[in-house]
């Protein structure tokens, strides 16, 4: 196991990222907050605090459930358990920033976009994460990355965060091990 | 984006009783038709969970509700519906089922939604095919969608289903919606006392665990929710049927009754209601009154029975 961010590296890493996000978001158009679950959504609810401190007052805040989206559903089987989407605005002509700890072959964030698009008709869609390790099967970039590594397919990139998992920390392990 | 470690909890292919599922089980139907529900009230209102999938809707019956609501919670998955609709001959109806089953499967279905007026025929069907099977309703056996849209109803209404006084009130005796109601509100800790004339809710019925009254005056004031059955006319000239004048004397839900009831008493009907029968049309209108909400319900429902069969079926060696 390799240790990618600890505790105040992470705590740097979305301090960042919420810098550049603010700096990027347009004044004139509401800017909406959607994380993808369920690591997607702890941090996007962290980073509303981060984002106001960084001069941008959010507008919306929302939770998305690619589970009925993904690609992948006819042969995850049984172990699709659904969670909801928690959108209770209009996406239509916002600004929205999706987050997602991971960023790997772009599949989840295709799915993601699906869901947004059957909600409505946003301004703009970009795309914060805070790991960025590589390997796209789609075409699919970030407009606001936290840390970009270059990774192995037998990788796996752990994100933990103290809602979810009870400590804050970022790990790579090696599946062959 | 990584599957969940711990084991699935539903690994079931076809939904066919209440009586087989687990506590868990329920619940678990229940949370995921909780995230449907949200779906239906979007602009696009569709899903591609179950795209590019068949469900073949087999009613062998009269339905319109159900026969809708299944239709509508396959297409709202992106799956394609299609009906197949057939007055059997009673006298070969077992036979006839399965060979058109088999017909039909061999185009490549996979899930059947079963309506079908003998006892048994849906797990009669899940034996002989290979797809997923959904009971619809088995002749006076089992309505199973039914029972987990009231209990979904009966949830977000009073928030638990647990210590609930519930009563069923009507022709017990001929309902599958009573019987699988029964079992699913037991399951999940509510105490079900059933009413009706002695010849429709016999003291048999106590051997399934429920209390069995013929006096509905007495047993209004306790009950948090009173579920009336629809009373089918054309059973009314049969033997052991009261009049009708009797039976709305004694069992009808009215205003004055209402009026006994506590005041979150919540009056729910599986439809179609007999309006000035079984229940009068302002409580069937008024604020106490759940029908139109379990319709919406049964939608969301449907939609999570779809679903999660189809996911176990995916899912393979999983699938029971």
């Amino acid at each position: 196991m390799t240790l990618l961010l600890d505790r105040d590296e992470l705590h740097e890493t979305l301090e960042k990222l919420a810098r550049a996000i603010a700096g990027a978001a347009p004044r004139d158009v509401p800017v909406a907050v959607v994380g993808i679950r369920r690591r997607g959504e702890t941090l996007a609810r962290r980073l509303l605090p981060l984002l106001e401190r960084a001069g941008l007052k959010a507008a919306h805040y929302g939770v998305l459930d690619i589970t009925l989206y993904r690609d992948d559903l006819t042969t995850i089987g049984p172990n699709a358990i659904l969670r909801g989407t928690e959108i209770d605005f209009d996406l239509t002509d916002t600004w929205v920033v999706l987050v997602d700890d991971v960023l790997y072959t772009g599949r989840s964030v295709r799915a993601a976009l699906d869901a947004l698009m059957d909600l409505g008709r946003p301004r703009a869609i970009r795309l914060a994460v805070l790991v960025d390790r590589g390997l796209r099967e789609l075409p699919i970039q970030p407009d606001f990355v936290g840390l970009r590594t270059d990774t192995e397919p037998h990788h796996i990139v752990k994100v933990k965060l103290t809602e979810v998992d009870g400590q804050d920390e970022v790990e790579l392990y090696d599946r062959r091990d | 984006m990584t599957a969940g470690i711990e084991r699935p909890v539903w690994t079931r292919k076809h939904l066919l009783t209440i009586n087989e599922l687990s506590r868990e089980e329920i619940l678990f139907l229940l949370d995921t038709a909780e995230s449907f529900k949200e779906v239906s009230t979007r602009s696009v209102k569709k899903v591609p969970a179950l795209r590019g999938r068949v469900v073949v809707l087999m009613f062998f019956e009269d339905s319109t509700r159900t026969r809708m609501s299944f239709e509508l919670a396959a297409q709202r998955l992106s799956a394609d519906a299609i009906d197949f609709a057939e007055k059997v001959s009673s006298t070969k109806k077992g036979e006839t089922l399965l060979d058109t089953a088999r017909n039909i499967e061999a185009m490549g279905v996979d899930i059947m939604v079963l309506r079908h007026p003998a006892a048994g025929a849906a797990e009669h069907l899940a034996r002989a095919v290979n797809c997923c099977v959904v009971n619809a309703g088995d002749g006076q056996h089992a309505h199973p969608t039914q029972a987990l849209l009231d209990l979904f109803t009966i949830r977000e209404h009073k928030g638990r289903i647990e210590g609930l006084n519930v009563a069923i009130v009507g022709d017990i005796l001929h309902s599958r919606v009573a019987r699988s109601d029964i079992r699913g509100l037991q399951k999940l800790g509510a105490r079900v006392t059933l009413v009706g004339p002695p010849t429709l809710v016999s003291r048999d019925f106590e051997a399934m665990g429920a209390r069995v009254t013929h006096d509905f005056e007495s047993i209004l004031p306790e009950m948090d929710v009173i579920s009336m059955l629809r009373i089918q006319k054309e059973r009314m000239t049969a033997s052991g049927f009261p009049s009708v004048r009797e039976y709305v004397h004694f069992y009808g839900m009215n205003r004055e009754r209402l009026r006994r009831c506590r005041p979150d008493v919540l009056i729910m009907h599986p439809g179609p209601v007999n309006r000035g029968i079984e229940l009068a049309a302002d409580v069937a209108d008024g604020p106490s009154s759940s029908i139109l909400r379990q319709v919406t319900n049964g939608l969301a429902v449907r939609m999570a029975v779809l679903f999660l069969c189809q996911q176990a079926a995916a899912g393979g060696e999983h699938a029971p």
